[in-house]
């Protein structure tokens, strides 16, 4: 520890410390631009002046360590002030000069009302500008469908181009030229190829980076704030959802150490149009072969007439990729009560619940990833199925300290590892020992054996899952104090779902079984998308907008999208989250749970809670560890013991890719955006990625 | 003192002076008009009906910034911005006054960075029905259109006070 005084308060901080990290530790406020916690330090700005005692000039607190600071004649702590006269002048300054060439267009400008060059004008520049020759004009760059640039505001403080080559692993930005002459730039005038690249819009500190598709649209002062949680992924991303009177406006990320840090990818933030679009606003029925619209009793007289005669067993039901545990707990309790137990979600069925909850869960955590030494992806695209989670991996990659290895797609990561292969032999040969990858593995303190979409999507994932905890338990990840088994679930309801038991119950048919021809009467899908229906079976489909599901479905029931209701989900790591409700469901659509309330009185079949709060005291009656949110209940490791030594069935030889083949139209929400169908064409290469 | 009362009253003094005070403002020229054919003059400063000014090439001012609908006590104002067709600038495409809200307390034309909404001198805006004091954007400009004159005028005469 080192002594230091600062504003002649003494303190004592660890000698790493920056001085700008040493004043803040003693409250003392710093200006500044170019410096970010997340980034490397430039110290290009200069906003970040301090008087050091005994140094002739001001100092950029960013870039000075507290064990660069000498002490006083006569061994006296250094003293730091950042309030005397000289650092008001040096930031009055240092402000003039940034004011020099930054237009005057705050009333046009997206950034205004949160910009922190107009914070800190306010607060530590001069009251008029003494400038009155011409302003240097840049020409604005073309960076790709969702970042809008306005180059004349830029003040070169560099934090795209770090963040760019850090964070997001595509070294696309740069600065060129010298002096007055100096320009952030593509090199190639093309668009980035980033799925974080929202974020250059928020680590902006002005406005010369703002969101395209959000142009001009809302003024931060008029919009309401709600907290959240994203559904795209399985991530759950801590978001903040802007809404003006009923609309939700746009998606910005929050601070969660523990999941998203402060990133949130392109689908999270980009998704806003798709909420508004193609959205089921009324009830409809099946007639002649027609959609056709109707009320709420004639839909639920429609379900009710054609249960009469159905026996449980030919009742099934299946959710989908969004649907909140609320929403499923309702759904389980129904199919309960009309003796089904054909329950099913579209991505869950390798998952055996039974076996114990660390057979399911991403074990070491997603901040665990940062003590982890050595990571096996199996079946896995990262920066596809969840790009937040791609750059928490690329994060600890970058500092040297981890090996990675694939198994599965040959894909561009945003980090160098080893390839092994594409198809289960591979994984049969690591396993025995046969790749050298195997010694690494075992040499590891804290391996990761991570198991995604490519490898639990499959028919015979089940077996490949307990062929792959046999391998973490084989090379020594789970052990006391570590448990190196991933799973990175594709969807953000599933951990729910496999939580309460949301599967296959005593006879019950999965979800494969459920959609073969004269398997069932009637089938509820609760917001199934991505499976196909069968065309025989009596489909009622509780959902958000018209998508393949509602194309095949006989009764449409509006639901709401996951701005709309209040909902518990829980993460990939089984981290329980809850997400609060920013709007209201439009036209006639109604919450999910209060949809399923409802059809069971009118099935005769009624559900013993009539609000929310009552499902939510079933719910954790039930489950009880639901209650405690934003934790992660510890789970038993023996599970993956049982898992492993389970086996199970023959494993085909097919390649173990990732299913997700466009990571911007994942979900019927995104397949409803104008935005994410335009950065999948950019992406695919339709159309030209470069401004010609 | 009876004398002296009884002589006033004998004199008719007060009838005489309240005939000539009568006289007096008789002959005064008349501080009342005949409106609404005569008007009296009003100040630069008068703030009456909005208007929202052009350029003299024609081009909109309001560049959508919402200061003023930001600053409006009443919230008599809605705006809604977005890109203009033809170059991707930031216009209105929506401007509201609901002329029943606001309370021309004038804090709109002093938000206004670029001079497009202003309180013209225009105080004759009655109307049959309520709706019609909801203005739209379009009201709004032809307001600045017709008063254009006027309201150039009071901006300059009271410039040097700014």
């Amino acid at each position: 520890m080192i002594k230091l005084i600062v504003d002649g308060k003494e303190i004592e901080v660890p000698p790493e410390y920056t001085l700008m990290q040493a004043c803040e530790a003693a409250g003392a406020e710093i200006p500044r631009f170019c410096y970010h916690e997340r980034l490397s330090i430039a110290g290009n700005c200069r906003m970040c002046l301090v008087e050091v005692k005994g140094t002739p000039k001001p100092v950029a607190s960013c870039a000075w360590g507290v064990r660069d600071c000498r002490p006083g004649p006569k061994g006296e702590p250094p003293e730091i002030s950042t309030r005397s006269p000289m650092v008001k002048k040096a930031r009055e300054g240092v402000m003039e000069f940034l004011l020099i060439n930054h237009p005057l267009d705050c009333p046009i400008c997206d950034q205004g009302g949160e910009c922190d060059l107009q914070d800190q004008a306010m607060g530590y520049g001069a009251d008029t500008s003494r400038f009155a020759e011409n302003k240097r004009a840049v020409e604005d760059k073309y960076l790709g469908v969702l970042v809008k640039t306005s180059m004349n505001r830029c003040i070169q403080c560099t934090r795209c181009v770090r963040f760019a080559s850090e964070i997001c692993g595509v070294p696309e930005m740069g600065l060129t030229g010298r002096g007055e002459d100096v320009e952030i730039t593509t090199y190639l005038e093309s668009a980035l190829t980033s799925e974080l690249q929202g974020n250059l819009v928020d680590i902006c500190p002005v406005g010369a980076l703002t969101s395209k598709p959000y142009a001009f649209a809302a003024r931060p002062w008029e919009l309401g704030k709600t907290q959240s949680i994203d559904v795209m992924d399985a991530v759950g991303s801590a978001i903040r959802v802007d809404t003006r009177g009923r609309e939700v406006m746009r998606i910005l990320p929050r601070v969660n150490e523990a999941v998203n840090e402060e990133w949130i990818s392109d689908k999270t933030r980009h998704i806003v149009d798709g909420l508004r679009t193609q959205r089921l606003d009324r009830p409809y029925v099946r007639e002649n072969g027609k959609l056709r619209a109707a009320t709420w009793s004639e839909a639920f007289a429609a379900i009710a007439a054609k249960l009469k005669d159905v026996k449980g067993e030919r009742i099934g039901a299946i959710a989908g990729d969004l649907a909140a545990v609320e929403d499923m707990f309702a759904l389980q309790d129904l199919m309960t009560r009309l003796g089904s137990a054909n329950l099913a979600t579209e991505t869950t069925h390798a998952f055996d619940p039974s076996l114990g909850r660390a057979s399911y869960i991403f074990n070491p955590t997603i901040a665990g990833i940062e003590q982890a030494d050595a990571l096996l992806i199996i079946g896995c695209n990262p920066r596809k199925e969840a790009a937040v989670l791609n750059a928490r991996i690329r994060k600890r990659w970058r500092t040297g300290q981890m090996k990675i290895a694939v198994i599965g797609d040959h894909a561009e990561l945003t980090y160098k590892y080893d390839y092994l292969g594409a198809g289960v032999d591979t994984l049969s040969e690591l396993a025995a020992g046969k790749q050298s990858f195997a010694d690494v593995l075992k040499g590891a303190k804290n391996p990761i054996v991570l198991v995604g979409a490519g490898v639990t999507a499959r028919s015979d994932g089940a077996a490949l899952l307990a062929m792959a905890a046999k391998l973490a338990t084989d090379i020594g990840a789970i052990k006391d104090g570590w448990n190196g088994f991933a799973v990175l679930h594709s969807a953000a309801s599933s951990v729910g779902a496999l939580d309460i038991g949301f599967v296959p119950g005593e006879g019950g048919l999965t979800a494969a079984q459920m959609v073969g021809e004269g398997a069932l009467d009637v089938m509820f899908s609760l917001g199934a998308d991505e499976i196909k229906l069968p065309a025989d079976a009596f489909v009622v489909y509780i959902g958000t907008h018209g998508d393949r599901g509602a194309h095949r479905a006989d009764v449409i029931l509006p639901g709401a999208a996951y701005t709309e209701k209040s909902g518990i989900y829980v993460n990939t790591e089984g981290r329980v989250q809850i997400a609060g409700r920013a709007a209201f469901p439009p036209g006639e659509a109604r919450e999910d749970w209060a949809i399923i309330r409802a059809l069971s009185d009118a099935l005769g079949a009624t559900l013993p809670y009539d609000s929310l709060v009552a499902l939510r005291k079933a719910l954790t009656e039930k489950v009880p560890h639901l209650l405690r949110i934003d934790q992660i209940e510890p789970a038993d490791p023996a599970a993956l013991a049982a898992l492993a030594r389970r086996g199970g069935g023959a494993i085909g030889k097919a390649p173990l890719l990732s299913p997700i083949g466009d990571f911007y139209l994942t979900n019927p929400i995104a397949r409803a955006s104008a935005v994410m169908a335009e950065c999948s064409r950019v992406a695919s290469g339709q159309i030209l990625t470069a401004a010609e | 003192m009876r004398v002296t009362a009884a002589a006033r009253s004998l004199l008719l003094t007060e009838f005489v002076s309240a005939f000539f005070l009568a006289m007096r403002y008789f002959f005064k020229a008349k501080p009342t008009i005949n409106y609404p054919f005569e008007k009296n003059p009003i100040s630069p400063r008068f703030r009456g009906e909005h208007a929202l000014r052009r350029y003299p090439n024609g081009e909109e001012r309001c560049i959508a910034c919402k200061l003023c609908e930001a600053v409006c006590p009443a919230q008599a104002i809605t705006i809604e911005a977005g890109p203009r067709r033809n170059d991707g600038t930031r216009r209105t495409v929506r401007y509201d006054i609901d002329m029943v809200k606001c309370i021309y307390c004038g804090l709109c034309q002093e938000a206004c960075p670029v001079d497009a909404i202003v309180e013209g001198p225009n105080f004759e805006f009655a109307t049959e029905t309520r709706e019609e004091l909801y203005y739209d954007k379009a009201k709004l400009l032809a307001n600045g259109d017709r008063w254009e004159r006027e309201l150039a005028k009071s901006i300059e005469l009271d410039a040097p006070y700014r």
